[in-house]
């Protein structure tokens, strides 16, 4: 912690659900305390949270942040260590069904709790615009807006970048928060063929700067099922290089960006199966 | 081209061209208000203040497209009834507002 220069504050978010905010966090989060940052994600999805499980930690879930919120715990009490990062702290979210117990000034505090402690502060967005959502993003200096190539998608994402431009601290200010746009659940051949939106229409659509592309892939599910990162648990894989090279970007890095490309080769293609 | 595109299905192209008209509409809203509703709401008012109708005599048609957008407004009034302003042979009135100069202010 010594040589630490100001904490980061990155919201993870996306307006629709299911396009992998809650992986990438975990993906993300883990490969940054990789490299050897303090790092901290927190669950902002309070009743339905989900980080606990992705990284492995739902058994081992004493205190949350509506707790460190409400003075029922303090943060170090509520802050789960990685059993394989050292670096990777986890902060959940409650399970109460009461959502007016995420306040502002309670989030404000916390968060400024954390950037004592920390190098990168991911806070992983609950699907919506609502409260949840809205926090999440609150205090944010960075924010991944995570994309599928569909066209629900490209809106909600649009819908989020709108609120990102208007309800943050920073767009308040007269800033601007950091966008970087996260691609995943690319398939390469369905965009070769027209099928899917390529990279290029949605960096069109939503002009925002990208970030990463990550391919779909069972290796991501694989990771889930496991409750270990996928940067942890394939970090050779597809998925799991993608996200290494969104990290280092994301850390300042000057990274090629690599489109996935079609990787079947002919003998996986006659018999219909994905290569390895 | 986009006919040659579907039928090869490469529906991609479609979804982008949706996604573009939608969202030049839907950015627009967040900072000015929507003109082609505040057109709506005065001409009914308008036509209210002359003629008693129906609300549920009204249909009004959207279709915000990439250069034009059109609001056809489509009122029945009941026969009869003559008021200043309003052509007694005209048993329906029919809106069309629908030019460039529209869709400018819209997108």
């Amino acid at each position: 912690m010594s040589e630490r220069t100001s904490a980061r504050v990155v919201v993870v978010t996306s307006g629709k659900g299911g396009v992998g905010k809650t992986t990438t966090t975990a993906a993300l989060g883990a490969a940054l305390a990789h490299l050897g940052d303090k790092v901290v994600v927190v669950d902002f999805d309070v009743g339905l949270r989900n980080l606990d499980l992705v990284l492995g930690a739902e058994r081992r879930v004493v205190f949350d942040l509506i707790n460190v919120i409400n003075g029922v715990a303090k943060l170090p009490q509520a802050l789960i260590r990685d059993k394989r990062l050292e670096n990777l702290y986890l902060l959940p979210a409650s399970q109460t069904r009461d959502k007016d117990a995420l306040t502002e000034e309670g989030v404000g505090k916390v968060i400024g709790e954390l950037r004592e402690k920390f190098d990168w502060i991911v806070c992983d967005s609950p699907a919506g615009i609502e409260r949840g959502a809205t926090l999440a993003m609150r205090h944010a200096d960075a924010a991944i807006i995570v994309t599928n190539p569909e066209v629900s998608s490209v809106r909600d994402s649009d819908r989020i970048i709108g609120l990102l431009d208007a309800k943050t601290e920073k767009a308040e200010r007269g800033e601007c928060v950091d966008k970087h746009l996260l691609i995943t659940r690319y398939h390469p051949w369905r965009a070769s063929r027209g099928e899917m939106l390529s990279i290029d229409d949605v960096l069109e659509i939503l002009s925002v700067p990208l970030l990463g592309i990550i391919p779909e892939s069972e290796e991501v599910l694989r990771a889930s099922n496991l409750g270990s990162p996928v940067t942890i648990n394939a970090a050779l894989s597809a998925p799991a290089r993608a996200y290494f090279d969104a990290t280092r970007r994301l850390k300042g890095e000057q990274i090629a960006m690599q489109v996935p490309s079609e990787s079947r080769g002919l003998f996986t293609k006659l018999f219909g199966r994905k290569a390895a | 081209m986009k006919l040659f595109s579907l039928f090869r299905g490469g529906s991609a192209p479609v979804a982008r061209e949706r996604l573009q008209i939608l969202l030049a509409h839907e950015r627009s809203a967040r900072t000015e208000p929507d003109l082609l509703a505040v057109l709506r709401e005065e001409i009914l008012a308008v036509i209210g203040r002359h003629v008693p109708f129906e609300p549920d005599k009204v249909q009004i048609k959207l279709d915000r497209g990439k250069l034009v957008s059109t609001l056809a407004v489509d009122i029945e009034i009941p026969n009869g009834h003559r008021t200043a302003g309003i052509a007694p042979q005209y048993s329906k009135l029919k809106l069309d507002g629908s030019s460039s100069a529209l869709n400018k202010q819209v997108a």
